[in-house]
């Protein structure tokens, strides 16, 4: 049971063929036996999970109706506000706090009858790529325990690939669905900016950050967005129905785009590993083989994504991440001497190496005196970065890329050289910078038999378009359907 | 307006005035909380103004709404697009440690207001900005080696105004923010309540001294946090009189940073230093991310100016013109805008100006202030006053009838005649029926008759005795002019 997709499982549970408590007690019987070694939640909801399964069964068994994502065990990254268990962010100035109010996503995800069972790892405030930056709990990945799940949603991956959910929500700054995604073989799928709420997300960088779900196929990424998708009036940077209308992404998923177009950024691949390399010049022969015509086209200025990126997300991090004080929730030192000690102390202790850095570097770049030479010339660079996109977008419907330079890398590998570790980023920014959808598709494995991505972008809010473009590849070939060896 | 102290010692005040006005929307700035004055402590409070992880900010409408409409009220150019920006200090008071406002892009620039100087003279002082923000809430130091917070004001919309230097005296300061009072309550955006904390004020001061010929500027004083036109007064007056010894012993003058900030001690009547040199303050202002930019169209522009009313100070230039009211009252009656606007009711509806002025101030306002209302509220037709007053002005009633008259009218739908009527108020000035009256009186009177005759020195004092027993006989109803008349006539 536990290798159906989201969409079977759920199929299954409303045609009455399992029970939703079944599926959910079999996720907590592997949760018991594989979460010691995994790692993937910081806190899962056994009890309510049941109480909340044994209710969409009794809903079903009374022929009354329910929502799309039924009776379905799922998880959300721990940076998503729930009224249950505690909103951590992966940081000790949160570990016990309890938000008074759920998340827009937590809410539709309720509404839709899916089964909440847990909150899952994250890099803290979900900074890094790798989850090794979590404040409480560490995260491997599935095809290698040795290695990262990839970051920051690493638990939200981890979790979908080791089969301890049917899938997951996770949010995606400058590749942090998409990168994991990759490096544990899942399907992550970033929305454009503004498609889905953001209202109840613990923000990092709030110009970028977007919440997007993890899930084993790409018909479940399109279910996910059925259920989390659409305006919020709560969020005045979700965009309305009348400008960008919600579709049903799952209606025609399984036709094929006639007469695709798909450009490929040379230029830019070349620094990607060469099995990385040779996976997606595979992949771009299958969509060949499709009958997509396949160009060449050069992008001028996204070398300069990771630069633009670590100044604009770290000065947003630095005001967004203001409000953990010590003085209205969450960590405060004991003893202090004075209010500024209630700041300075109850931040030294709580915040992670990571997070200081980067409230640092965002701080310095707000600086009154270096705010021209850093974060107004970051924004200028992301129009142009926005300019290149649409300029590409008008000679093809999607670009395909890596999703990243490497498969996982080992734990402690780079977590003490930050820029190389920064630099990991490199495929996933632009997408955030210009606000557009972008996918990560299993595409292959290396030699160490570990998880390559493929990397799908399309134009802003033609994320049902970019899930036919991804279908139409994962149609043609089995890398989805491979699971972690150490789970068999 | 230059103070001299002597042939070569003269100085000038020069005075910049920054002012929070709170506006008076039902909800709060950024968030759906009612704004309550004197609430329980942390009860008009959600997780969007406690700044709680996660959550957003969505815009009050209404709030840009009254902003823009004081905006174009002090007759500045409003931005057809403009944005929020975050700006970042650590206190407690501010749960997000930043708070929303507006930097570069203010709703509105380049402004002015008139102020009223002496009788009918007035001053233009130029706006340099206003723009909209949100408030913080209130640090309580209480007994104990702790503080409390109470974020009930925290997010409450608020519009902040900047003067350029263009105030000479605390007189003229205090012109400004009772004018700005007056025009906020107008044009319904703001109570303007100075007890409840709705108008505060920080005065930027300075003197340029001129002292043997040469001119000195001496170093600017922002005072912090004054919420009486009082302490805005005093305190100026204070720093001019302050600044002026310091000069005069140190010979410091104005450089780039020294501008200092003192608190004003309100039972001591003296500002306290608090800062000496302005901390270079980085607030490191950038664009909030989690609101869109806000887009003004030519058509919601419009909209809002054609539903400006005329300004009080207008008003009041116009009652004196128009009408021949004194300056006085015709302040009076433009202090709020529903007194106002019912003194034209009635003025329209035929009263005389003048004699409508003075039911007004003074019956309407005694009866207005007991009830704790507006003369507006009072629920009186503005067309009985009018009624009232050409009653007066024919001799149908008397003054001190007329006052009696209006106490009525706020109680019942009947019409000033109606009242007298039933009050028994309406005058005699029949003069034949009258003159019978005075015959018999000065037949039943004839020692009175013979002092007023003859001219003694109790004339005066008979001649009112016998106008007093006419009015006894007609129960006081008898229009005394009439009756004077007819006493002249008979005695003479």
């Amino acid at each position: 049971m536990q290798e159906l997709s989201a969409k079977q499982l759920h199929d299954q549970i409303v045609a009455g063929q399992i029970k939703s408590v079944e599926a959910t007690q079999a996720v907590f019987a592997r949760i018991e036996k594989y979460e010691p070694m995994l790692g993937a939640y910081i806190s899962t909801f056994k009890e309510q999970a049941l109480s909340k399964a044994r209710h969409i069964d009794n809903k079903i068994a009374a022929g009354e109706s329910v929502g799309q994502l039924a009776g379905v065990p799922v998880a959300i990254k721990d940076n998503m506000c729930t009224t249950f268990g505690a909103t951590t962010c992966a940081s000790k100035i949160l570990e016990n706090f309890h938000a008074p109010y759920n998340a827009t996503v937590v809410e539709k995800l309720l509404a839709a009858d899916a089964v909440i069972i847990g909150k899952a790892n994250l890099d803290e405030f979900a900074m890094g790529s790798s989850t090794e930056n979590s404040g409480l709990k560490k995260t491997v990945n599935p095809w290698d325990t040795t290695r990262v799940p990839g970051g920051s949603s690493g638990g939200s991956a981890a979790a979908v690939a080791g089969q301890l959910c049917f899938a997951a929500l996770g949010s995606d700054t400058g590749g942090s669905i998409r990168q994991p995604a990759s490096f544990c073989g899942v399907v992550g799928l970033k929305p454009t900016y503004g498609r889905v709420s953001r209202f109840g997300l613990v923000a990092y960088g709030s110009s970028l950050d977007q919440i997007g779900p993890v899930t084993r196929t790409v018909a479940d990424s399109a279910l996910m967005m059925n259920v989390i998708a659409g305006h919020d009036s709560a969020d005045s940077t979700s965009v309305a129905e009348a400008v960008a209308p919600v579709c049903d992404y799952l209606e025609k998923l399984d036709e094929p785009i006639e007469k695709l177009k798909i450009a490929v950024v040379p230029q830019f691949n070349a620094g990607a590993e060469s099995q990385v390399q040779k996976s997606i010049a595979d992949a771009i022969d299958v969509y060949k083989k499709l009958g997509a015509d396949i160009i060449e086209i050069n992008m001028p200025h996204l070398d300069y994504a990771i630069a633009a990126y670590y100044i604009i997300a770290t000065a947003e991090a630095s005001s967004n991440l203001a409000r953990y004080d010590g003085v209205h929730y969450g960590h405060r030192t004991e003893n202090p001497k004075d209010y500024i000690e209630v700041y300075s102390k109850s931040r030294a202790e709580a915040f992670g190496k990571e997070v200081k850095r980067r409230i640092m570097l965002g701080t310095y770049a707000l600086s009154s005196g270096y705010y021209d030479a850093y974060y107004l010339k970051a924004l200028k660079v992301r129009n142009l970065i926005r300019g290149d996109f649409i300029n590409a977008f008008e000679r093809c419907e999607a670009i395909l890329m890596p999703v990243s330079p490497t498969t996982a890398f080992k734990i402690g590998e780079k977590i003490n050289d930050p820029l190389t570790m920064y630099l990991s980023d490199i495929y996933t920014i632009a997408a955030n910078l210009a606000g557009i959808p972008a996918i990560s598709i299993p595409c292959g494995f290396d030699d160490d038999n570990l998880p390559i991505g493929l990397q799908i972008l399309a134009p802003a809010f033609a994320e049902d378009r970019l899930l036919r473009i991804a279908r139409m590849y994962e149609k043609e070939t089995n890398w989805h359907k491979k699971t972690p060896p150490i789970l068999n | 307006m230059k103070t001299k102290m002597s042939n070569d010692l003269q100085y000038k005040v020069i005075v910049g005035l920054e002012i929070h006005v709170q506006l008076c929307t039902r909800s709060k700035m950024f968030c759906g909380c009612a704004v309550e004055f004197g609430a329980e402590p942390n009860s008009r409070v959600c997780p969007v103004c406690l700044g709680m992880p996660g959550v957003l900010p969505v815009m009050n409408k209404q709030a840009l709404e009254y902003a823009v409409t004081v905006a174009l009220a002090l007759n500045c150019e409003v931005a057809k697009f403009t944005r929020w920006d975050r700006k970042s200090y650590y206190y407690p008071d501010l749960p997000k440690n930043y708070q929303i406002s507006q930097y570069d892009l203010p709703l509105g620039a380049k402004g002015f207001i008139e102020i009223p100087l002496e009788i009918g003279q007035t001053k233009k002082i130029r706006i340099i900005r206003a723009h909209l923000e949100e408030d913080a809430g209130k640090n309580l130091h209480t007994a104990g080696n702790f503080s409390q917070v109470d974020l009930n004001r925290t997010g409450t919309a608020l519009l902040e105004i900047v003067t350029e230097p263009d105030m000479n005296s605390g007189t003229e300061a205090r012109a400004l923010a009772v004018e700005l009072q007056r025009m906020v309550r107008f044009l319904g955006v703001s109570e303007a309540d100075m007890q409840k904390g709705h108008m505060r004020f920080e005065p930027n001061i300075n003197l340029i001294v001129t002292k043997d010929g040469s001119e000195y500027k001496t170093p600017i004083v922002e005072v912090k946090n004054l919420n009486s036109f009082r302490a805005l007064e005093r305190s100026i007056d204070y720093e001019a009189h302050r600044q002026l010894d310091e000069f005069l012993e140190t010979s410091r003058t104005m450089e780039m940073g020294n501008k200092s900030t003192r608190g004003w001690d309100d039972e001591k009547e003296q500002t306290i230093l608090q800062r000496e040199k302005e901390e270079a303050h980085d607030y490191r202002y950038f664009p909030e991310p989690d609101l869109v930019p806000v887009e003004l169209t030519e058509k919601w522009l419009s909209d809002i100016r054609s539903r400006l009313c005329e300004l009080p100070i207008k008003k009041q230039i116009r009652f004196v013109t128009d009408f021949g009211l004194s300056n006085y009252d015709a302040g009076v009656l433009t202090a709020e805008r529903s007194t106002a606007e019912f003194f034209e009711q009635a003025v329209k509806a035929g009263g005389d100006p003048k004699r409508v002025c003075n039911l007004l101030t003074q019956e309407g306002m005694r009866l207005a202030k007991e009830k704790g209302l507006s003369i507006g509220e009072l629920r009186i037709n503005p067309k009985h006053v009018a009624d009232l007053a050409k009653m007066v002005d024919k001799g149908d009633v008397s003054a001190s009838a007329s006052s009696s008259i209006f106490l009525n009218l706020s109680e019942s739908d009947k019409g000033p005649w109606a009242l007298a009527g039933e009050l028994n108020l309406i005058q005699k000035s029949d003069a034949g029926e009258l003159e019978k009256i005075v015959e018999q009186v000065l037949k039943e009177n004839p020692k009175a008759v013979e002092d007023v005759t003859s001219g003694s020195k109790k004339s005066k004092k008979a001649r009112g005795f016998l106008l007093g027993q006419v009015m006894q006989k007609t129960k006081g109803q008898a229009n005394p002019k009439i009756v004077s008349e007819i006493l002249s006539r008979k005695l003479s």
